[in-house]
């Protein structure tokens, strides 16, 4: 079975009064229909491989790669038109902040409906009877009135999930998600966490979960890739994150603050252990 | 949140913003009155010795200063006023001799009738050419545009009359020349609204309507060449905003077509603040431009204006400043509404 996405030499650059800078710096990974983490610090260039597989990196960006298939085919020589049907309904991204990342003058039934208009034509009842199902799925208690709601009169947690009814109602087979709960309270983490592993096992999606948060990758993912400044430093199954090699991979494990420890002062990464790497 | 008129509650809450609503324009509008009425009579001109002449005796002089109320405090003449202007009496013009409220509804509709198809080639021409900039930004077609709009703010418009006179009237004979009306037209058709192509079309006379409107067509398109640079200006600039936010991308990741993007999501948001930036530019073609007025021998109310400070006529200044100042609250109180209805956010 080929797997649902490969990327080899993954390369994304963007021109400065400098000459240009590489923000990834040939990141290569393969994933099947399993949950995937990335993370790393501000700044890894985590994002910008995200949004490079769905060729979100708009000009003067560059993306180069020797080779990025998603399902069998080629990703790197369709145009931005032959993107599209790939775009929504077969892989889909949650973005961070539903402040921002919903249109604040549409409603969220409308916005949720065109994810499926953009690539089938559905009948209107039918349409608003998936958007209510959706609604339902991502366990929002009163779908018909929240669909007539406007983005600014939902609460952050609601309008993360309104994100997830949005980018799962296509039914794709790839979600990246990307810091899907950095703009959350803690306790809505868990939950909308929850609901995305949920659906993905359910419907048997790939997941490529970024987040700077390593417990949490740990947690909700099979594998993981560490990322340091544009490369993939260190990638293991997640149950074996505890024992990896990598001195940056060490020095973020060992700045995690544990409930019941009594340091006075969390490590500090020290750069040069792998500086040259 | 919308008014629902099916609830008693609902008729009360609608009555009651209707009524806020009256009170700001009265209240704007009795500001505007205090401003021009005291600016009126601080500055250093005579209006006594405007009506009388300077050869005028002591005696005549002290009369017509009794005649017209100058005497009171002024404070006096400011009620008199207020209560003269409630009732339609913006006094008597020295330099024309008519009422001033019959002048202003003569010259008032010329402006009208050019500014409002001026603005409508500034927004129907303006709105798209920004919205394609923004979406080309930095394309040879972006820059196009911006050179066309920077031309509009550069380009004198007394210039733009002249050579637009001598070219597509003196010698291509496409357009008719100045004023409103050939001569021969003049009075024809009855002034219903003031407006002559409307007139012309009340009246089915589509000779008329023709003479004035390839009398319109030149000063108008200049006028509307003028906002058309400011409105694609800011429409461009607010469209690049808009490109740059985060539901853009996300519009992109549902694989929206990118007609979609910019004409439905990026344009939506932006529809605010382009009511604000057309309803000032339409204002300022309703104050009349002096410049293209003088040029097509227009008789707006930019030219009238001018005539009457000219002749320090203050009834006539004053009765202007106002029907200007009527149209601006008018235009920002339309805009106010507009606001309410595109914008989900505003309650």
């Amino acid at each position: 079975m080929t797997p649902l996405l490969e990327i080899d030499n993954l390369r994304v650059s963007f021109p400065t009064t400098q000459g240009r800078i590489e923000v990834v710096k040939g990141v290569s990974f393969t994933l099947g229909r399993e949950r995937l983490g990335i993370v790393g610090e501000s700044g890894s260039g985590k994002s910008m491989t995200g949004r490079a597989i769905l060729r979100l990196i708009r000009s003067p960006g560059e993306v180069t790669a020797e080779r990025m298939m998603f399902d069998g085919t080629d990703l790197l020589s369709r145009s931005e038109r032959a993107m599209r049907p790939l775009r929504g309904a077969r892989m889909s991204m949650i973005m961070q902040d539903p402040k921002f990342s919903l249109n604040p003058v549409m409603t969220v039934g409308a916005q949720i409906a065109e994810a499926v208009r953009a690539h089938e034509t559905v009948p209107r009842r039918a349409l608003a009877n998936r958007v209510r199902e959706m609604l339902e799925a991502v366990r929002i208690n009163d779908p018909d009135r929240v669909a007539r709601m406007y983005p600014h009169e939902v609460s952050g947690g609601m309008g993360q999930r309104v994100m997830i009814a949005m980018m799962l109602i296509p039914r794709p087979d790839l979600l990246i998600a990307d810091e899907p709960t950095s703009a959350l309270d803690v306790s809505v983490q868990a939950q909308v966490l929850d609901l995305i592993d949920e659906l993905i096992v359910n419907n048997g999606m790939g997941l490529l979960l970024i987040s700077h948060d390593l417990n949490l990758v740990a947690r909700y993912c099979d594998r993981i890739l560490v990322m340091n400044s544009g490369e993939v430093v260190e990638s293991c199954a997640a149950a074996d994150l505890h024992a990896a090699t990598h001195p940056y991979t060490r020095g973020l494990l060992a700045a995690i603050p544990k409930i019941n420890e009594t340091r006075d002062v969390l490590p500090v990464l020290d750069r040069s252990a792998w500086s040259g790497t | 949140m919308p008014i629902d008129f099916r609830s008693r509650d609902g008729i009360l809450r609608f009555v009651r913003v209707l009524t806020g609503f009256a009170l700001t324009i009265a209240l704007t509008f009795l500001g505007l009155l205090a401003i021009t009425f005291f600016i009126g009579r601080v500055v250093p001109i005579d209006p006594v010795l405007a009506v009388v002449g300077d050869r005028a005796t002591q005696e005549q002089y002290d009369a017509m200063k009794i005649a017209m109320g100058l005497d009171r405090p002024l404070i006096l003449q400011f009620v008199s006023y207020v209560g003269d202007v409630i009732q339609g009496d913006l006094g008597r013009s020295v330099s024309t001799n008519r009422l001033v409220a019959e002048d202003l509804a003569r010259v008032f509709p010329a402006t009208l009738e050019m500014a409002t198809i001026g603005i409508i080639i500034g927004v129907g021409l303006g709105v798209p050419m920004g919205v394609t900039a923004a979406a080309n930004q930095g394309t040879w077609l972006d820059q196009g545009i911006r050179v066309l709009a920077l031309l509009g703010y550069s380009v004198p418009a007394f210039w733009l009359g002249l050579v637009g006179l001598a070219l597509f009237y003196a010698s291509l004979g496409w357009v008719s020349g100045p004023g409103r009306v050939d001569i021969f037209y003049d009075g024809v058709v009855d002034p219903v609204t003031g407006l002559l192509l409307v007139d012309s079309i009340l009246a089915r006379d589509w000779e008329v309507f023709r003479n004035a409107l390839s009398h319109l067509v030149l000063p108008a398109a200049i006028l509307g060449f003028f906002s058309l640079a400011y409105i694609a200006r800011m429409t461009r600039s607010f469209m690049l905003d808009q490109l740059g936010q985060e539901y853009i991308t996300t519009a992109r990741v549902k694989g929206v077509s990118e007609w979609r993007v910019i004409w439905v999501h990026a344009f939506a948001p932006i529809r605010v603040p382009l009511i604000t930036v057309i309803g000032l530019s339409y204002a300022g073609l309703l104050e009349g431009s002096v410049m293209i007025e003088t040029v097509f021998s227009w008789p707006g109310i930019g030219n009238y204006l001018t005539v009457a400070l000219l002749n320090a006529d203050m009834n006539a200044v004053l009765g202007a400043t106002l029907i200007i100042g009527a149209v601006f609250i008018g235009i920002n109180k339309t805009s106010d509404v507009l606001y309410r209805v595109l914008d989900p956010r505003s309650t």
